[in-house]
């Protein structure tokens, strides 16, 4: 079925409920969701488990949303910035429950989740800190920790372009997370620059089939 | 038979960088960590054919951008704007953690606190009491590249060795190392024993007495 094309950032989020799991793309501010975050804030969903790299930059996207106290867990790789000082004064006040990630597990476990993998096992954080509680295994004299799915009800993506079909070109490194996390969440929103109409993307040139993605905004852009 | 060898300076930031640039092989696949080994690229030559790899997805990253080259969407792994080269390509991040935990990069350059003699690496987190964890990427460089060598100075600020018996800062990944760049000396690890391949400023003798591991000369 074609996505929905939201004629809104708020009316793509509308259907993000209380409780949530969301994951967001983004790598720094390449690839951000920048304006469905701000809808997201704006919803008033609260009781979130969020899932991105980061736990925010300065007062901004999802550092507001963690400011407000609206995510109750994060599961990111890299929370600590000069810059994340909501995160940080949230942490320290034990308002938010951090699952701390290697970045490659991280990504792998969004795309075991869209792939239909029960879990996998990574030799990445074998014998640290991070595979402690978890099920190990030697496989051919090498360690490895049994790393589980990450699925989610939504994720908050941000593409180049969409055509009506729902299928994804994105930009440069700001595709870093979208592609997998499109793949794992019951429905991906993806805001882009523009939609254009089926036909109009090179099917050899798509990145992100439009079966994954459920709903579309196009919000304009600079590029 | 020994290839050991000894100056009477120690090496500056740059002539780290610059061995360290001058010991990847042509053609090689690399990744270099945030901090001190980004100034290897600085070195490498266009005649090595040496590409770059940053861990939020992309192959052949050329300089720091600057001015018009300026680009929110073409970043480097330390969220610096960067510039792409030819033949460069974008990939998703679990394509880029496979390529780099499948063994398909040939070489990764990282910072440390410490690295044991069996080539433990530490250098995530400190353990500090109330410090915020944050690993990002660093597990998954550790152990992904064929080899991983280290840069950092030799000896904390209140002089111990960075280069240790058994690591007591928490495990970054476990026998992982099989080179260190240091200001003083070169080591290369291997089998469990430590190998002096250059010393700096230093004797031989005068290192070992510093150093709480046997070292051999390489």
């Amino acid at each position: 079925m074609a996505p929905r094309i939201a004629n809104s950032a708020a009316d793509a989020v509308a259907e993000i409920k209380d409780g949530s799991t969301v994951l967001i793309g983004g790598f720094g501010n390449a690839g951000q969701p920048m304006e469905l975050i701000d809808a997201l804030m704006e919803c008033g969903a609260k009781d979130l488990t969020v899932v991105n790299n980061n736990a925010g930059q300065a007062d901004a996207g999802l550092a507001l949303l963690i400011k407000e106290r609206r995510v109750k867990k994060i599961i990111c790789s890299f929370p600590r910035q000069s810059d994340s000082w909501h995160f940080d004064e949230a942490y320290r006040a034990g308002e938010i429950e951090l699952e701390l990630v290697p970045q490659g597990n991280l990504a792998e476990r969004i795309r075991a989740a869209g792939a239909g993998i029960g879990g996998f096992f990574t030799p990445t954080g074998y014998g640290t800190l991070l595979a402690e509680g978890k099920e190990t295994r030697v496989i051919d004299g090498k360690g490895y920790v049994l790393e589980t799915p990450i699925n989610a009800d939504f994720a908050l993506i941000k593409a180049l372009k969409a055509d009506t079909m729902g299928n994804l070109v994105y930009r440069k490194t700001a595709r870093n997370f979208g592609p997998i996390m499109a793949t794992a969440a019951k429905q991906a929103i993806v805001q882009v620059d523009e939609v254009v109409q089926a036909g109009d993307l090179d099917p050899e040139n798509v990145i992100t089939p439009g079966i994954y993605v459920d709903t579309v905004v196009a919000l304009g852009g600079n590029k | 038979m020994s290839n050991y060898s000894n100056t009477q300076e120690k090496l500056s930031r740059d002539d780290m960088a610059q061995t360290v640039a001058a010991d990847i092989p042509s053609g090689a696949f690399v990744n270099l960590g945030i901090g001190q080994p980004t100034n290897v690229s600085n070195f490498l030559t266009s005649e090595q054919g040496v590409t770059l790899h940053t861990e939020n997805g992309m192959l052949g990253m050329g300089p720091v951008a600057t001015g018009d080259d300026i680009d929110e969407d073409l970043i480097n792994a330390g969220k610096i704007p960067v510039t792409e080269l030819p033949g460069a390509s974008f990939f998703h991040h679990a394509d880029s953690f496979a390529m780099m935990r499948g063994g398909h990069l040939d070489v990764c350059v990282l910072g440390a606190f410490q690295v044991s003699e069996a080539g433990d690496l530490a250098n995530w987190h400190t353990g500090a009491e109330g410090a915020i964890p944050a690993v990002g990427g660093a597990m998954d460089l550790a152990i992904g590249a064929k080899q991983t060598w280290v840069m950092m100075s030799l000896f904390t600020k209140t002089g111990e060795s960075k280069l240790v018996e058994a690591l007591s800062y928490p495990v970054t990944g476990l026998g992982c190392v099989s080179r260190i760049y240091t200001e003083v000396a070169i080591f290369e690890l291997r089998g469990g024993k430590v190998f002096v391949r250059s010393s700096h400023g230093i004797s031989f003798e005068e290192l070992q007495s510093k150093l709480p591991v046997e070292l051999t000369k390489a």
